[in-house]
Parts: structure tokens; sequence; C-alpha cells
């Protein structure tokens, strides 16, 4: 029952992660941030070079393509939700597999905060 | 706070570089040795939420705007090595959106998943000593630690700036605006990470690391039952 709760509230947490990707991302504020504004008032943001991936397909939270703003920035942070996710849950995935046959605990023990 | 190719210069960049991979590579071996099972798909989602949370620029000041960093937050609720892994994660997905340059992968991966996580919860960890060991303790202590840890990875890259910085600008100068600036991020920051860990602590608290002493120790409880001959 514990587990199943624990996929409930995964689930739960991703479809909030999404709505807000994929949503709210729309309205966010489009100044600059800060670094950027510091970098702006003191006179070295001319020193950024462009990024690598500037002509990417996803480059600056924009699915190429997809020319309405609000939906290309959505949409960018959907995939971007989802690849973060899969990403996280593998690499963490592996870490445990590796701990299990290295044999360095059952994993059953409570984690305390030292 | 993602910084750009070209405002540190490669030998820094470098340096950073190794700092980030030190940093992440004794997290994973930690994560490694504590993580339970369950905590998996927990750690992803916190780098998924963080991931979106991050796209989600908040108005601070004139023409300028902020966004949670999340080292704080990814500390609280999966700890703090478990924590550095996933804003390093969500560090590197950015890199496919062109946020953050890539030789600078390791300066932003210094600064907000080194500096921000462990320095955030060294002042968790310090603030939970003071406070009383309730959960409101808990929410005061992260959004003040995440509101903090702002300031502290906009100071890594005054350092780094110091250091390698290209653009020739007085260092008091940078210091002051950076600081100025993230210390109003900040409280947005404070009050995210507040927001979501009260959130979580109101519906899984087993699930936040970051208060896991507020747990009582599980007791197998035998309720005495009616003795054989007493049922009637």
């Amino acid at each position: 029952m514990r587990s199943s709760n624990l996929r409930l509230f995964v689930i739960a947490g991703l479809l909030v992660a999404v709505g807000l990707a994929l949503v709210v991302s729309g309205f966010a504020s489009s100044s600059p941030d800060g670094l950027e504004k510091v970098a702006e008032d003191k006179g070295f943001l001319e020193t950024a070079r462009d990024h690598t991936f500037a002509d990417g397909p996803l480059a600056d939270y924009t699915v190429e393509g997809v020319d309405n703003e609000r939906l290309s920035t959505g949409l960018s942070g959907l995939i971007g939700v989802l690849i973060t996710f899969g990403l996280g849950l593998a690499l963490f995935a592996l870490l445990r597999a590796t701990r299990s046959r290295s044999g360095g605990g059952k994993g059953s023990e409570p984690t305390r905060a030292p | 706070m993602h910084i750009p190719d070209g405002f540190i210069n490669a030998p820094t960049s470098l340096a950073a570089g190794a700092v980030a991979a030190g940093g992440v590579g004794v997290s994973l071996r930690r994560a490694a040795q504590t993580l339970q099972e369950r905590q998996a798909p927990l750690a992803g989602l916190v780098a998924a939420y963080i991931f979106a949370v991050q796209m989600l620029n908040f108005p601070v000041a004139a023409g300028t705007s902020g966004h949670l960093l999340g080292g704080v937050l990814a500390a609280v609720l999966v700890g703090p090595w478990a924590g550095c892994i996933c804003v390093a994660v969500v560090l590197v997905v950015q890199s496919l959106f062109a946020d953050g340059g890539l030789t600078a992968l390791g300066l932003n991966i210094t600064n907000m998943a080194v500096v921000g996580v462990f320095g955030g919860w060294a002042v968790f960890r310090l603030l939970r000593r003071v406070l009383p060991a309730t959960k409101p303790s808990v929410v005061i202590s992260a959004g003040i630690a995440a509101g903090i840890s702002v300031v502290l990875a906009a100071s890594a890259f005054v350092l780094e700036y110091t250091i390698g910085g290209t653009g020739g600008v007085p260092i008091g100068t940078v210091l002051a605006a950076m600081v100025g600036v993230h210390t109003l991020i900040g409280i947005g920051e404070g009050v995210i990470t507040a927001l979501t860990v009260g959130v979580v602590l109101g519906v899984r608290p087993d699930l936040v690391y970051g208060a896991s002493d507020l747990q009582a120790p599980l007791v197998l409880q035998t309720t005495p039952g009616p003795a054989a001959g007493e049922v009637s």
C-alpha cells in the first residue's frame, strides 16, 4: 500500500511539474535574470558567446517549427520535464543497482539525516 | 544565474569543472550507499520539478527576473548527495535548451549543484539545530536556507569572475550588484522552497529527508486481543 501511495505521489508530482512547464511557463517574466542583468549593467554581457546549441531544435526553451510563442515554450518545457525525469530515474535506479551488486547494504535501513 | 560561454576564461572554467566533477563524483558514491529503493523515483521527480520551476522566472526589480535554483529544495527532500545529482542533471539537460554554456557547465554545476546544495544544506542543518524540532521549523529552515543559498551561489560566481573574468569589470562593482539582486531572488527561492517543502510535509512527511528526525521510530504494535477463553 505504501509503494502504491508512493507511485501516486510521484505521478501527482509529475503532473504538477508538467502543468508548470507546459502552461505556467508561458506567463513567466521574460526580463533578463539576475546575472544577465548585472552583466548588462556592468558592461560585460558582450563577452558572452553564443551557445553551442543556440541553433538547436530546443534552443531558448522553444520548439523549432512551433510558431505560437506560449505553446512553443510550453512544449519545450514538457519535453524538458520528461527528459529530466527519465534521466534522473535511470541514473538513480542505476546507482541503486550498483549498490545492490556490490552488496553495500540491503536498502531497508531507514534514512536518517546525519 | 546560468553562466554563458565566454564570461569566465578557460583555465578557471576547467578548474571549476574539476570541482564540479569531484562534488558530483562524491555525491554519486554517497548516494549509491544511502539511497533507498523508493527514493529513486522521488529523486527523478525532484529533478523534473526543479527543471519545471526553473522555467518560471519571476520579476524581482525593474527589468530583472529570477528563478528557482532548487539546491536546498532538493537537499531537504532527498538529501544533499542525491540533491546535488538532481541539480546537476537539470543543468546538463538545460544544455539542450541552450541555457548555460557548455564550457561553463563546470562553473554552473559548481555554483548551483555544489555550493548551492551543500552550502544551503549546512545553513539548513544549523537552523534545524537552533529551532525546535517541529514541522514548521523544517519549513522555515528550508526557506531561509534556500534564500541564503542563492546568495552563496552568486558569491561563488563573483569568486570565479575575480579569478578568471574576461570583462575586466572591477570586482567590488560585480560583487555588490550580484549580491544585491540575488538577495531579492533569494526571497523568491525561499518562498517557493518553503511552499513546496510544506506541501510534501503535509502529504507525505516520511518522504522529506530533512525532516526524517521528526518521524517516530517504527514500533511493532501488538494490540492485546481477547484471550482464547474470553470469546463469547
